[in-house]
């Protein structure tokens, strides 16, 4: 089997089938200074995504077909080969001041739990901050996991008071986001991160705040 | 000097830090990788507390210090599980989402050796969501982080901690980062069972081999767990959660035969599929009476996993499984205020050892322990100006030329055949079945892996995020805390 990492071409063994274990394979056979990480082997610690024929993937719980590309996230300064800085994971989560500011006393359901179960399986692989299209015309853009996590707060019923969530998402945030849910498709953990985005827009507007670009762009237009 | 650095960027380490931070200390987290890639988000069963009625802070006690048979310090124990239910509400009240129950209160479930549903839980992801919602007030609270910065050595002086010595993997420079207190936080180091382990390819016991070179006293090395039920795999092994088990799921043999009490503690389940194993006979995990809906809201990643690595379905077929290393109780020798043998040098976390798990660590019970005593450390800590002097000290400088020489040696090794050997020898020789013989084996056969280690160099000089070097090093760190877990074996046995 044949498969390309980074522009380069690798032959592999027929029996491999996992691409974190052909990237193993690469580096014990023909090349021991490829650069790529990885942790858990299981999926959980988000520190294997890499881009499969364009789409993201974890590679240790992906399969390797026969002339894969294999590349770096976008997005995101390559380090070395398909390691990446990942230091925007921070910046981008304190900008979004997605965590629990004002704790409430109300009593918590299975329910409740429930609402923000998804969101809150995030492991904060940047599969899905590669994937966006925003990126490319705004740095600044918080993103989906970041975004995804604020809407984990605000949703959550242990929050007394999200108005600083809110207004932390409004400006190349929740309006900036094109919907096209390219983020869902790839994420690892299976978080519908646009309806999360969408949610966020329409809590937005329900707790009095409005789409800017809707309205300086509006009905004063002239059809 | 005021300021304190934290080496580890898991529960323990983010923990303390929050708390220290609260206290509007200066702390600085040091960390080879991301807080996402700890172990503590890999942790998927719980975390124990006497929370209902019909069960006690005595009987955690109890059950805690049966499990660690005579080798905890019973103080200490009491210490962590009356304070458990005060743990969980700091989580709860952190934001962490904890499973209900029909009464809306935390839901709680049995794990192995607990003699009550004890274990906290959020389905099965209880360390990620613990973990994340930690670094999340971390980042809140601007706690800087430095990250992709690997632990070298620990900086001594006047038998007193000053520093260590960490190499910036991004531009391959050794640095130095002194502190009025250090505090070690690196996490376990049962990942030395290389391709025989849960543990994460980070776990590579920096901080154990770190402890070791500065003369820093351990403490029961030799005590590692094997979790009764990885998946096995050709080439790895992926923990399957002791909820599986907790949730009614039994162990088989092919003729479809129990032959273990699955809820006994996991040195005795392990025990009991090894001599299985070593007999020639495949043992199977069947969850399948607990049906698909139960399966996949209680475990979906399990559930996940077992789908991916082997097509097979929880709910319909048997999953074959092996004892794998896990966990490990001994580490860096602290006393409850988490202070280690080096003066202003502090140790919490799985790299310490309180004795809390004494020779067998109850499930649910190593979360408690990285967020009670991370979280008591950020409480306890007394921070003085001390007087560090800002110089070279001699392990920078020693740190400095060991990189150098990594650049120039000629690599003659095949590093991934080396560590193969390496994760057999302990696996087979140093793990659930010990004798004298096969651990003068194994010990001969590390020294020869020593030998071979000095053969080693980089073969791309890159300065930008040397795997090679990167990996050198890490190999380097496990093999010194083998040949420790090896003697400290053998001292045993004597």
């Amino acid at each position: 089997m044949k498969i390309i990492v980074t522009n380069k071409e690798y032959s592999i063994d027929e029996k491999i089938t996992n691409i974190l274990d052909a990237l193993e394979y690469i580096k014990t056979h023909h090349n021991s200074s490829l650069g790529f990480s990885y942790g858990c082997k299981s999926g959980i610690c988000g520190s294997c995504a890499i881009r499969v024929n364009g789409i993201e993937k974890l590679s240790c719980i992906s399969n390797i077909n026969n002339n894969d590309i294999i590349e770096p996230l976008k997005n995101i300064p390559i380090l070395k080969d398909l390691i990446v800085d990942n230091s925007n994971i921070e910046l981008k989560l304190k900008q979004s001041k997605a965590y629990l500011h004002n704790k409430s006393n109300e009593p918590i359901s299975q329910n409740d739990v429930d609402s923000i179960d998804r969101a809150s399986n995030c492991i904060l692989c940047n599969s899905c901050y590669s994937s966006c299209p925003v990126f490319e015309i705004n740095q600044n853009f918080l993103g989906p996991f970041a975004l995804n996590k604020s809407y984990r707060y605000i949703k959550d019923k242990k929050e007394s008071n999200s108005k600083e969530q809110f207004d932390a998402i409004q400006i190349s945030g929740i309006w900036d986001c094109t919907l096209c849910g390219a983020c869902s498709l790839v994420c690892p953990q299976n978080i519908d991160i646009k309806t999360n985005i969408m949610q966020l827009q329409n809590l937005s507007v329900q707790n009095g705040y409005s789409n800017p670009y809707f309205t300086n762009s509006g009905f004063d237009m002239v059809f | 000097m005021n300021r304190v650095i934290i080496v580890g960027s898991g529960g323990a380490a983010l923990s303390c830090a929050i708390v220290l931070k609260q206290r509007n200390i200066d702390v600085t987290i040091i960390t080879k990788t991301m807080p996402s890639a700890s172990a503590t988000a890999q942790a998927q069963g719980g975390i124990n507390a006497a929370l209902n009625k019909n069960d006690s802070i005595q009987e955690h006690i109890k059950d805690t210090m049966k499990a660690a048979k005579s080798y905890a310090n019973e103080d200490i124990v009491k210490f962590m599980c009356e304070n458990a239910p005060e743990t969980i509400k700091w989580l709860d009240d952190l934001g962490v989402a904890f499973s209900r129950d029909t009464n809306n209160n935390i839901a709680q479930r049995f794990l192995g050796g607990a003699s009550h549903k004890r274990a906290c839980y959020s389905s099965d992801y209880t360390g990620l969501k613990i973990l994340h919602t930690l670094y999340d007030i971390a980042i809140s609270l601007d706690i800087q982080f430095i990250y992709d910065t690997m632990l070298l050595n620990i900086i001594k002086d006047h038998n007193e901690a000053k520093g260590i010595t960490a190499l910036d993997l991004r531009t391959m420079e050794v640095k130095q980062f002194l502190a009025s207190k250090i505090i070690i936080a690196t996490g376990g180091y049962a990942g030395v069972y290389l391709n025989h382990t849960t543990n994460s390819n980070y776990t590579t016991s920096d901080g154990i081999s770190a402890a070791i070179n500065c003369n820093i006293e351990l403490q029961y090395l030799d005590f590692i767990q094997f979790h009764p039920t990885a998946l096995k795999l050709p080439n790895k092994h992926i923990l399957i959660s002791e909820s599986a088990r907790g949730e009614g799921g039994i162990l088989i043999t092919s003729d479809g035969k129990r032959f273990v009490d699955e809820l006994a503690p996991r040195d005795v389940v392990a025990k009991a599929i090894y001599d299985k194993i070593k007999n020639k006979e495949d043992v199977f995990l069947d969850l399948r009476k607990l049906g698909y809906k139960k399966i996949i809201s209680l475990m979906p990643q399990e559930y996940k996993l077992v789908k991916t690595f082997t097509n097979l379905e929880l709910d319909k077929d048997i999953i074959p499984i092996i004892p794998s290393s896990h966990y490990s109780m001994g580490g860096i020798k602290v006393n409850k205020e988490c202070e280690t043998s080096l003066t202003n040098l502090y140790a919490i976390g799985e790299v310490s050892c309180n004795t809390v798990h004494g020779i067998n660590r109850l499930g649910g019970n190593s979360l408690l322990e990285i967020i009670t005593f991370g979280k008591y450390l950020g409480t306890i800590l007394d921070i003085q100006n001390v007087d560090v002097l800002e110089k070279d000290y001699k392990e920078f400088i020693q740190d400095v030329q060991y990189i150098n020489t990594l650049y120039t040696i000629q690599n003659q090794k095949n590093i991934s055949d080396l560590k193969q050997d390496f994760g057999n020898i302990l696996y087979h020789n140093v793990g659930i079945d010990k004798n004298k013989e096969k651990l003068l084996q194994a010990k001969q056969k590390l020294l020869q892996i020593e030998e071979d280690i000095q053969l080693l160099g980089a073969t791309n000089k890159e300065k930008i995020y040397n795997i090679e070097i990167k990996e050198i090093i890490e190999f380097k760190n496990m093999v010194t805390t083998a040949k420790e877990i090896v003697a400290t074996s053998l001292e045993r046995i004597k």
